[in-house]
């Protein structure tokens, strides 16, 4: 277990320089995510064109596992509808909890730069915490945690 | 009560090679490389002398007190109310009877909350704590307040994390009816100057609770020079075991109170009509104790004893000038909580790191810190930090150890900055 392996430059980039950060006015969703265990608060906001995300951003702060993860999320969703944003969830879920066997990595593009992740089990929720946020405000619920 | 520790030439200086020989699991590896164990404010690790005195009591004594009139039960008797007789002598209480054992800190307030707070308090009464305060020393009081309908009155702070004192002092008033105060506050290692602050609140009648949790390990206490009512301390941070604790009470108070929990061992008399209570401290300690537990706090506070307070003292304040010089020259670092008396306690930030990620690289070598809100929220809040990294030192630490964390913050940096 490398810590190279948990901070990817593909993290560190996208801690350092998060994608669609910033607060949506005319957000038809939002939700909030605390992590209490370490104190990552990020508020996730979504605007939809019928069953399309036409939009999603986040705003908030958290470790470096937690707003990176966020902001894949949002790279990764923009465009997508509902049902495919789910479905990205459980792989997620799945790719933070399970081995690789089980997941379909390369389907995941650079969301897999996720899956060091597992081998650093304290950190799994930092990660999972912005994917919980999304489906709450998909499913309309203001706040979710991750304790 | 200083953290200023005494000449060296009253005493000689501790042989900390050998001290850290006495701590089992101070030899264990993590991933490899030594644990440099620097979250002592979480919890402290045990000397051999203490896990050994409890496997022994197991092992050819144990039996339940204050029960039979056999030969263990006897024993085992003489055992725990020896442990609260070197608790009251350790604390200099006036009498056993004013040493409660609890299950640690936070159940000592919750009961000085529920037992002297609940029958007495009452709309329009007031309850004074300061913004540094554990959450033990928080919510254990608004629990009160939704009961009673009394108010909740906080003390700021200062940018350096002390309490002000001025502040606390006006908010002291005639509807004052208990303070609480933490002795040293976990997050930053602030001592508090209580023997002002008691003072105060002596002036005008008011009671006052001490959270001794993070002072005891690390200074002489002394109740009675302290003329405090109640001080609450757990002995896992001390080097005893976990699961037990202590409340100091004035005896005088304490007997006014009425029990908080009801069972076997708070009686002398029970009939489906009345039910006499025991004497205290019996009356505050339903049901079977934590024997062993109390046995080994007994075992820790002689080893402590042994090393001597002054000298453990001078030890961890030398850790802590070191510390905060070493990590003062860490670029991008913003130490938390710069009081000019502090216990061996370190909360910091690194520009451009989160402290959970900062965990997790000082964990990758060997380092443990605690990184989080320090169950003081409130203490975060101040500062304008979600969360703090926090290293906090015991006799047994050293400047290797802090050399490690220096160089493992420094990777941090390299690598998230």
């Amino acid at each position: 277990m490398d810590l190279k392996d948990l901070y990817r430059d593909v993290i560190v980039d996208h801690n350092r320089r998060p994608r669609n950060f910033r607060e949506m006015p005319d957000a038809d969703r939002h939700a909030d995510g605390f992590n209490p265990l370490c104190g990552d608060r990020l508020t996730l906001y979504v605007r939809l064109d019928g069953d399309r995300i036409a939009d999603v951003s986040f705003h908030g702060s958290g470790c470096a596992i937690s707003v990176a993860s966020a902001s894949l999320l949002t790279e990764s969703v923009k465009g997508r509808t509902v049902p495919e944003a789910e479905k990205l969830f459980g792989q997620m879920h799945d790719l933070l909890t399970k081995d690789d066997a089980e997941v379909d990595v390369p389907s995941l593009g650079k969301l897999a730069a996720l899956s060091g992740v597992r081998a650093f089990p304290a950190r799994v929720k930092c990660a999972s915490l912005c994917w919980h946020t999304l489906d709450a405000a998909l499913h309309s619920q203001e706040q979710v945690s991750t304790e | 009560m200083s953290a200023v520790p005494a000449p060296k030439d009253t005493f000689t200086a501790l042989d900390v090679a050998a001290v850290r020989r006495e701590f089992p699991v101070l030899e264990r590896t993590v991933r490899g490389k030594p644990l440099a164990y620097l979250d002592n404010a979480a919890s402290s690790q045990r000397p051999h002398v203490v896990i050994d005195a409890m496997s022994r009591y197991y092992e050819t004594t144990h039996a339940n007190v204050h029960r039979g009139v056999h030969t263990l039960s006897q024993e085992a008797t003489e055992l725990f109310e020896g442990a609260r007789e070197k608790v009251r002598r350790f604390i200099n209480a006036r009498s056993t009877k004013e040493i409660v054992f609890v299950r640690g800190t936070t159940e000592a307030i919750n009961l000085v909350a529920q037992s002297y707070g609940r029958p007495r308090f009452g709309r329009g009464d007031e309850i004074l704590i300061s913004w540094l305060e554990h959450h033990a020393n928080i919510v254990p009081w608004q629990l009160l307040c939704e009961q009673t309908g009394a108010t909740l009155k906080v003390a700021p702070i200062t940018p350096r994390g002390e309490v002000d004192f001025d502040a606390f002092a006006a908010l002291l008033s005639p509807r004052t009816k208990l303070v609480a105060l933490a002795h040293v506050s976990n997050a930053l290692g602030t001592i508090v100057p209580v023997q002002r602050f008691l003072r105060a609140a002596k002036e005008r009648g008011v009671p006052v609770l001490l959270d001794g949790a993070q002072a005891v390990p690390h200074l002489k206490v002394d109740v009675q020079a302290l003329d405090c009512d109640f001080y609450s301390f757990s002995s896992h941070k001390m080097c005893g075991p976990t699961g037990i604790g202590v409340l100091f009470g004035r005896e005088a108070l304490l007997r006014e109170m009425p029990p908080w929990q009801g069972g076997g061992d708070m009686i002398l008399a029970v009939t489906f009509g009345k039910t006499i209570y025991n004497d205290l401290p019996y009356k505050f300690e339903a049901g079977t104790p934590a024997i062993a537990d109390a046995i080994g706090l007994g075992v820790a506070i002689d080893y402590l004893e042994s090393l001597g307070m002054e000298r453990i003292a001078a030890v961890e304040h030398g850790l802590l000038e070191y510390a905060t010089r070493r990590l003062g020259e860490v670029p991008g670092i913003r130490i938390v909580g710069t009081a000019p008396d502090k216990a061996a306690v370190v909360s910091f930030t690194l520009d451009g790191v989160h402290p959970h990620d900062l965990g997790t690289v000082l964990d990758h070598e060997a380092v443990a810190v605690r990184t989080g809100h320090h169950c003081a929220m409130p203490v975060m809040e101040f500062f304008k930090v979600p969360a703090t990294a926090r290293a906090s030192f015991a006799f047994y630490n050293t400047r290797d150890e802090i050399d490690r964390l220096v160089a493992a913050l420094h990777t941090a940096r390299e690598m998230l900055g």
